[in-house]
């Protein structure tokens, strides 16, 4: 992880070079910094700096399949603006109790992941929930499993994971609170909730 | 004193007649214990009611003077007056009056000195707490142990989850989305102070004190998979991780000496109970035969049981001796939670929607449900 970290700073010590040295060819996965900014990676506000491409760094994503892509700090999208409407149509739906993103609704992943691509300063954040046939703690580890899951995909699609994070709210909060299969079949879903920084 | 004289003699006697495999020296054979007959007379109104609960709960069943095995007579007004009678020898038991506190806390008291006159630990003083849910937030509650005098310990408008007590402490810890995440609190309940034990990126959830109160255990996706990890109950910011799988892992609990900590888990594709040693090591099945995906463990104070939640289409209180081995159903029911006594335990029903709270007394089947707040009340662990 901590390796996975460095790297990170990596790429973006390699961007603010690249910035500070006004390269006219700038590859396609970096923004220009906005003026004033200073170079001091520690000052980079949230947002400012497009993270690295992930797809570019097969080791890293190699090592993130194995180990799995560890998680943002808590705060690191405090202040941030939700925006829970914005993927509405983008939730993925799961089969009972597996965590599998299934092929049919990977496309959905997919237009969140082309969104964050086109939107480098926007984050999100996917949250997994489940049918109310599970005991309580079972379900919030399950929507926990299925918020990752869908987290792998976007890395692999190519965004960062400090973009995306991730959070269960077990069976606590259903779409529809009915106790028959089609109301299960709504519930046991991943939600993706836009976060945009706060204006500067 | 005399049962356990029985006990020895027929071992003697099976042992020297070379039935060693024959084992009757375990007291508590869950499902499948008689319930003990007593005799109530002389107490009405709240005195009888409360009486008739903390014994019912503990196996005890009702019959009249002659059938009796223990006969309680006494009368309660002010104060309330007990006696207690072994029917077979006729020895007195208990001859107490109790006065102050409330009527309902004198008969617990009564209740409390009949069992312990038996060998058992009286449980009708003891509390709960457990999560209480309306609409789509939920609050941390405590309560009587029969769900009287509930009150609640979080006012916060949020989503909480999985209280449990520090041993021997007025304090719990639980998780709560109070800050967004879901992060877990330890909050001391005779200060009111709260402070986070564990709050990372992705979940933190399912918190479990060790015996001793020093240790956390907990499931935690901060490395990018969910898995089981054990920290200081100050949360030092370093917990030691025990698993490591992309598969789930949930519901950590303790063996009563703190070596273990007995969690649910799939390996090769099955669910089972599995253990670890606390301080790190292999992890290890529990088989828990007759039963499929077990889930929700919690380990006897006595060291002997692991009752757990097997979920098979509907789901069911089970209990299994903790070395593992043939599991017992008993009740339809989630989430059980062992009493100090090792026979009592607490577990949620599934009612209209939402959860009550019920007692088990796990070697008779007896069960009643505890006295019923608005909302769904879940998740109940049992101060030990």
């Amino acid at each position: 992880m901590k390796a996975l970290k460095f790297a990170n700073l990596l790429v973006i010590a390699a961007a603010l070079t690249f910035a500070a040295a006004g390269c006219k060819k700038n590859p396609g996965y970096l923004t220009p910094l906005p003026p004033g900014m200073t170079q001091n990676p520690k000052d980079i506000g949230p947002g400012r700096v497009v993270p690295p491409s992930f797809a570019h760094d097969d080791d890293l994503i190699k090592e993130g399949l194995k180990e799995g892509f560890a998680a943002n700090s808590p705060d690191s999208h405090v202040g941030w603006a939700e925006d829970a409407s914005k993927f509405a149509n983008e939730t993925v739906h799961f089969a009972f109790d597996s965590s599998v993103v299934p092929t049919a609704d990977k496309a959905k992943v997919r237009n969140v992941a082309d969104f964050l691509q086109a939107n480098p300063a926007a984050a999100v954040r996917v949250e997994g929930h489940c049918d109310e046939r599970g005991t309580e703690e079972y379900n919030r580890a399950l929507g926990e499993r299925r918020a990752l899951a869908v987290r792998e995909e976007l890395v692999l699609l190519g965004i960062a994971p400090s973009r995306v994070d991730t959070i269960s709210y077990g069976k606590d909060r259903p779409v529809d609170p009915a106790h028959n299969e089609a109301a299960w079949r709504k519930n046991r879903r991943a939600e993706f909730i836009l976060l945009t920084p706060p204006a500067k | 004193m005399k049962k356990n004289l029985f006990f020895l003699i027929v071992s003697l006697l099976a042992g020297a007649a070379g039935w060693a495999q024959i084992e009757i020296t375990r007291e508590l054979i869950p499902g499948n214990t008689r319930p003990v007959w007593v005799s109530l007379s002389g107490f009405t109104g709240e005195a009888a009611q409360v009486l008739q609960f903390d014994l019912y709960v503990q196996g005890f069943n009702f019959t009249n003077a002659q059938a009796a095995q223990y006969l309680l007579s006494g009368s309660a007004g002010e104060s309330l007056t007990g006696r207690a009678v072994d029917n077979i020898n006729k020895s007195t038991l208990v001859a107490k009056t109790y006065s102050g506190a409330s009527p309902r806390r004198q008969a617990h008291a009564f209740a409390d000195d009949f069992v312990r006159a038996l060998n058992r630990k009286g449980i009708a003083q003891t509390r709960i707490a457990f999560k209480n849910q309306t609409g789509s937030n939920s609050e941390i509650m405590i309560a009587d142990f029969d769900g009287r005098n509930s009150q609640p310990v979080t006012r916060d408008g949020s989503v909480v989850s999985a209280p449990t007590w520090a041993p021997g402490k007025l304090a719990l810890a639980y998780g709560s989305y109070k800050m967004g995440n879901p992060d877990i609190f330890h909050h001391d309940l005779s200060t009111g102070a709260r402070r986070t034990i564990a709050r990372y990126g992705g979940s933190s959830i399912s918190p479990a004190i060790s015996p001793d109160g020093a240790q956390v255990a907990m499931i935690l996706s901060k490395d990018g998979w969910v898995d089981l990890y054990v920290d200081t109950i100050e949360g030092s910011g370093h917990p030691r991780r025990l698993t490591r799988s992309k598969e789930d892992e949930s519901s950590p609990c303790w063996s009563p000496d703190g070596k273990w900590i007995c969690f649910a888990a799939k390996t090769r594709e099955r669910r089972s109970l599995c253990k670890v040693p606390a301080s790190g090591g292999e992890v290890q099945r529990i088989p828990t035969s007759g039963v499929l995906n077990p889930t929700e463990p919690d380990w006897s104070p006595d060291g002997k049981w692991i009752v757990f939640t097997s979920m098979m289409g509907g789901f069911e209180i089970c209990v299994v001796p903790s070395q593992g081995g043939e599991a017992t159903q008993l009740v339809a029911g989630e989430d059980p939670c062992w009493a100090p006594n090792s026979r009592t335990v607490v577990y949620a029903r599934r009612q209209s929607g939402g959860y009550v709270l019920s007692l088990l007394d796990v070697p008779t089947k007896q069960f009643k449900d505890v006295s019923r707040i608005p909302g769904s009340s879940s998740q109940p662990s049992w101060a030990k």
